[in-house]
């Protein structure tokens, strides 16, 4: 079985590129050049050499004692929370703005739902010296104030998205029509493994550094490169594609991807895309999307802004439709008590998204002697409100 | 050969084309506004399929799409529209949507509802020229169905002879590059532009869309192609409109001055 991408952009019946005419030199100046400049020396040599010295990689590969006790296995948690800007979003947007450079882009797009990806975008924007236009939903601004502000700090404008939902899908949709009207000096940074080809197949090349670690310090650690089983939460797939890359060909690793069940999966709040979504095209991929019986697209649920899309990447589809990885979904409270317990058991507090994958913990069965990576993906800082507001501590 | 064709066929001139959104401004104003647009003398009719997502366009029709959709306008609703004015409607009619409504109904069954309904042609900005060839083109002929394309000033001369090739009804030439809305002038770069596809000598005639909004616009449009289609404009009127059915034959009425 193939799970990777073929000359087409296509993951099986998933991928492709749906972009109206109008995005069609862009993309395919990008999917002509991305793999030639990203495989080339010297930009693999000023990629590697900012995520060591800026970004502050490799990140740890913690063994978590208290929590393995408690699970009784062996619990080991990659360390993308201590990536400067606080999250995994920082290995695509550094890996995205050294080709905007070859590509001679002089100006920066971006969506970002949690605030995240903005910043570390905003964060890549200010070290290049080129100009940056975030696009929000107005309900995350609010939501996620401090990252506005964060972005503002950079340098960066932040455009509140008034259009649908006012939440990730439609700050992706405005970002996508600037692009439209702006085809020539304009690259769009995505922020995760969603988008037309080759956005997934690039976005997560960038992020497979997470998993190439991962199986290094493995090797070091136990003696052994692959772990029984690797569990990361899923909002577009872009932490969990990194934390499970180098392991997708190798069958005995489990791949376990959480998604956000919100108030839970049949309440109508949800995001949980493979519980809930069919076959269709979303943002220039044919992929799962929550959709309602005319194939209108369905507005998601998540309590983590960065959870709150309505789609999952196309190589993610194809995991799934594959059985290649499994599927959970963790609800808004059970998150919450997840994130609470890596507090408590760890000291770590993880962003709300991050939690989702920790709450897995608590759904699957493990052996005593077997490894188990959780990846997580990004710090709680942001998430204080929300935690505050929870209020059980 | 289907309605659009025979259009075609016989007029290669000042090709007035005009949009609307489904179910806009009210669920049941879809056939008294083909009705009118066509008693005006338009000569080809475009029906937005109001979409959740609709990437292609402005806040104007961005707009038109949310209130079609609260309004509980639907695909299968437009097509029974249609069916009911069916031998009263003379004008080709072509949808213009985004792909996934469509894939959700399948292809298949899209494509024999358009046929069933009178529709002559399909725009779908987000099907691309690729993909269409490949999947879906059998299907849209079997049911004497146009896919119309649509080109940009991005868009290279390669590429547009493709298209070129695979369809059978007329291109349609995006003025500028950005989304759909209302603009004023037209501008050195986009005669330019105009005057490259025209010197393609391509196949297919050439409609000029977006940012077409006036009888000043409309007629410059006409100069360097078959025609043009008006959409954003024609939807700011019936947004404003106290009565449609004096305000539609005046608005075209208005475009068409001089012609
Ligand atoms: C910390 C963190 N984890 C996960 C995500 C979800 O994105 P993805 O699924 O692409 O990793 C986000 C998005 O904002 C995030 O900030």
């Amino acid at each position: 079985m193939n799970y990777h991408v073929d000359e087409h952009g296509y993951y099986g019946e998933f991928g492709g590129m749906f972009i109206p005419e109008m995005l069609f030199p862009n993309v395919e100046e990008l999917r002509n050049s991305y793999l030639s400049i990203i495989q080339s020396d010297a930009f693999k040599k000023e990629f590697e050499g900012l995520l060591t010295d800026y970004v502050g990689r490799p990140t740890p590969l913690y063994f978590a004692n208290r929590l393995s006790e408690k699970y009784q296995t062996n619990i080991y948690i990659k360390r993308e929370d201590l990536n400067h800007t606080g999250a995994h979003k920082v290995n695509n947007t550094i890996g995205q703005i050294l080709l905007a450079k070859k590509l001679n882009k002089k100006k920066i797009i971006a969506e970002t739902g949690a605030g995240q990806h903005g910043v570390a975008t905003a964060t890549v924007c200010a070290l290049m010296g080129m100009e940056c236009k975030v696009f929000m939903g107005q309900v995350d601004t609010v939501r996620q104030r401090p990252n506005v502000e964060r972005m503002k700090m950079l340098g960066a404008e932040v455009i509140p998205v008034t259009s649908g939902s006012q939440t990730l899908k439609d700050a992706t949709n405005e970002a996508l029509r600037y692009w439209i009207g702006h085809p020539d000096d304009t690259h769009y940074i995505i922020g995760s493994v969603v988008g037309p080809h080759p956005y997934p197949d690039m976005v997560a090349r960038f992020q497979s550094i997470i998993s190439k670690e991962i199986r290094a310090q493995l090797m070091v650690k136990t003696g052994k490169g692959l772990p029984n089983k690797v569990i990361a939460c899923v909002g577009g797939g872009s932490n969990a594609i990194g934390a499970f890359y180098e392991f997708i060909d190798e069958p005995e690793v489990e791949l376990i991807a959480v998604e956000a069940g919100g108030e839970g999966v049949k309440s109508g709040r949800s995001a949980a895309t493979t519980a809930l979504g069919s076959t269709g095209v979303l943002h220039g991929s044919k992929t799962l999307l929550m959709q309602d019986e005319d194939g209108q697209v369905i507005e998601p649920h998540s309590i983590s802004a960065g959870l709150d899309y309505p789609g999952i990447g196309p190589q993610h589809a194809h995991l799934f439709a594959t059985g290649r990885a499994t599927f959970l979904n963790a609800t808004d409270e059970e998150a919450m008590v997840a994130g609470m317990e890596l507090t408590r058991e760890e000291g770590i507090i993880p962003a709300i998204e991050s939690a989702h994958a920790f709450a897995a913990l608590k759904m699957l069965n493990f052996s005593k002697d077997e490894v188990v990576v959780v990846n997580l993906s990004g710090r709680g800082d942001k998430d204080l409100e929300a935690y505050i507001n929870w209020g059980k501590y | 050969m289907n309605k659009l064709n025979k259009t075609l066929n016989v007029k290669r001139d000042n090709l007035l084309t005009v949009y609307f959104t489904a179910g806009y401004p009210r669920l049941e104003d879809t056939a008294p506004i083909l009705l009118s647009l066509q008693a005006a003398g338009v000569d080809i009719i475009e029906i937005g399929m109001p979409y959740s997502d609709p990437v292609a366009d402005g806040p104007t029709i961005q707009e038109s799409n949310k209130r079609a959709l609260e309004n509980g306008m639907s695909i299968n609703l437009l097509f029974e529209q249609l069916k009911s004015i069916k031998d009263q409607l003379t004008v080709p009619v072509v949808l213009m949507g985004y792909l996934n409504p469509v894939l959700r109904m399948g292809m298949d069954v899209f494509c024999a509802k358009c046929k069933e309904s009178g529709v002559s042609g399909i725009i779908l900005p987000d099907l691309p020229a690729r993909e269409y060839d490949l999947h879906y083109r059998e299907k849209m002929e079997a049911n004497g169905l146009s896919n119309i394309f649509l080109i940009t000033p991005q868009t290279s001369n390669d590429r547009i002879r493709e298209m070129d090739n695979i369809t059978n009804s007329f291109m349609y030439m995006v003025s500028s590059p950005g989304i759909t809305g209302a603009k004023s002038g037209i501008s050195e770069d986009q005669i330019k532009y105009f005057e490259r596809v025209n010197a393609l000598k391509l196949n297919n005639p050439r409609l000029i869309g977006f940012g077409i909004s006036s009888n000043e616009t409309f007629k410059q449009a006409c100069r360097y192609s078959n025609g043009a289609i008006i959409g954003s404009a024609f939807i700011n009127v019936l947004s404003s409109a106290k009565d449609l059915a004096e305000a539609i034959p005046a608005f075209i009425a208005e475009i068409k001055k001089g012609i």
